[in-house]
């Protein structure tokens, strides 16, 4: 089976700073990879890449079944790419419900009722319902990570990505945020989660890849990629600095 | 009694100022865009009436459904087509576009229809009046103030209550995040400047029932717009109708002590609002 997710020697640099290094990895439908790497490794970027909000210097992106390489941010999302941000960015002058009627309407492509009864399960599951109508600008910065989470659920996505959604939680916080988690993946969703938090990662992740200067360091199972030399030079690396 | 008359006549004339300032606002309001032409297009709106009631032979209140959705596609295409180009960290190039645009719609309508003084007919309508107590309102601004008030409740509906405000707010808020959800900006910005460009046809028909107008007026009516706009606060669709209000009682009330401090009366008022409260009287509080 092809890939849902194909990036093909993708490369990106700002002048001499590169972001993306011939970058070249898969993702299979319903699989979740966890990225691991030190501050600055090019994680977020990737991210924006395959959104859309950067375009490539040179590569290839195939999504579903088609070269999205050239597209908008716009269009990739209504194709099923949802994503939260490491800093979280709500329309902060919206409600928590309008917040999520946005995804819901514009990139998941529900109407009326359907969509808000969709926007109140999520908001359900993602502990935010009583704040429903509370201005996204007053939030907390936990309320604004779950916010994040909601948005990027409520477009109804074929592929999830996750930016250090789990950074900044509680144990008992990030416990059922793992588990929501775990939840959508086990419906099926593919999963693409960048997280400092590894044992959360550990927990939910089928494949690990590790990425430092815009190039893959290493890919496999979580296990093995965790325990190689190499890696643990790097991410005991970060672990020091933290 | 006089001064009652002032000041029920301005706040009248209020209507047809909101109706102006009210697309200059939203497109404010939705892409941070100073339409330096918005006058000029207020008086194509009058001349795209007078067109269609002379060709067609209609009431000029009838024109509306042909001159609103034609300025609505002028609209759509002039954002599509040029001034989402424009749009981005620099405020410059918008205003230098739009003041681009208003000299060449100024020139388009001298070229098409002279710089002669032109009226739109509306028969009866012009000189009905309705009489309360001792005072006697004109049917014209009284249904010029009922349009207003409608118009600003439908606007304020439309961007509270449905799917196009929540993009319009959406897009407002943070636009590189309404792309990644799926919101196409210069589609929304297109919506916008069509739905202002509508408000502004009803707006240039019921200037061209009121007074006699040529091309040259436009930047009167920008004047006029602007100032309601701010006096309201920026982004406050009710605030506008207000701001609106306080200039045509600021205005009726200078005529009323000499004819000659009509325009001047409003402009002090707009200077000592904008000295005491800079951000106008309601101005929403995230902006």
């Amino acid at each position: 089976m092809a890939a849902f997710l194909q990036l093909d020697k993708v490369s990106k640099s700002f002048g001499s700073v590169t972001v993306a290094d011939a970058l070249s990895f898969e993702v299979a439908k319903g699989e979740a990879l966890g990225i691991i790497g030190p501050n600055g490794a090019g994680k977020t970027s990737m991210f924006n890449l395959i959104t859309g909000t950067l375009s490539p210097n040179s590569g290839a992106i195939h999504f579903d079944g088609s070269n999205i390489t050239a597209h908008s941010a716009a269009k990739r999302c209504r194709a099923g790419m949802a994503r939260s941000f490491q800093v979280p960015q709500p329309f902060s002058g919206m409600t928590v419900f309008e917040n999520a009627m946005i995804a819901a309407t514009q990139a998941g492509g529900m109407q009326g009722s359907e969509a808000e009864n969709y926007c109140l399960d999520v908001l359900q599951q993602t502990e935010l319902l009583d704040r429903a109508n509370v201005l996204a600008g007053g939030l907390t910065l936990l309320g604004r990570k779950r916010l994040e989470l909601t948005r990027a659920l409520c477009a109804k996505p074929k592929l999830l990505m996750l930016d250090e959604i789990a950074g900044g939680l509680t144990e008992a916080e990030c416990t059922s945020l793992v588990q929501t988690i775990k939840d959508i993946h086990a419906r099926g969703v593919t999963i693409i989660w960048i997280e400092h938090v590894v044992h959360a990662l550990l927990a939910v992740v089928d494949k690990l890849m590790v990425i430092d200067f815009g190039r893959k360091i290493a890919e496999g199972h979580p296990r093995t990629i965790m325990e190689s030399p190499e890696v643990q030079e790097i991410y005991l690396g970060i672990e020091a600095d933290a | 009694m006089e001064w009652v008359n002032a000041v029920v006549q301005g706040t009248l004339l209020g209507g047809l100022y909101a109706l102006f300032a009210a697309g200059l606002s939203l497109i404010f309001g939705v892409m941070r865009l100073v339409n330096i032409a918005h006058g000029d297009l207020i008086v194509l709106g009058a001349y795209l009436g007078l067109s269609v009631t002379t060709l067609l032979g209609l009431h000029p209140i009838a024109a509306l459904i042909v001159v609103v959705p034609a300025m609505a596609l002028i609209g759509y295409i002039l954002q599509r087509g040029i001034l989402n180009q424009t749009l981005g960290k620099d405020i410059l190039p918008p205003l230098l576009v739009t003041f681009g645009l208003s000299v060449i719609i100024q020139n388009a309508l001298l070229e098409t229809y002279s710089a002669d003084p032109q009226k739109m007919n509306a028969g009866a309508l012009e000189t009905a009046s309705v009489s309360i107590g001792s005072l006697s309102l004109g049917l014209l601004p009284v249904l010029t103030f009922g349009i207003a008030i409608v118009v600003i409740a439908s606007l304020q509906w439309m961007f509270y209550r449905t799917s196009l405000g929540r993009a319009f707010r959406a897009t407002s808020d943070n636009q590189e995040i309404a792309q990644l959800m799926g919101l196409n900006r210069r589609h929304i910005f297109g919506l916008a400047m069509a739905l202002a460009l509508g408000v502004t046809a009803i707006a240039g028909i019921m200037l061209g029932i009121r007074t006699s107008f040529d091309p040259s007026i436009g930047g009167g009516r920008l004047i006029f717009g602007f100032e309601a706009v701010i006096i309201g606060g920026l982004g406050n669709l009710w605030g506008t109708l207000i701001g609106g209000v306080i200039l045509g009682v600021a205005q009726t009330i200078g005529a009323k002590i000499d004819p000659g401090w009509q325009l001047l009366a409003g402009h002090i008022a707009f200077l000592v609002i904008l000295a005491v409260r800079p951000n106008g009287l309601f101005p929403r509080i995230n902006e």
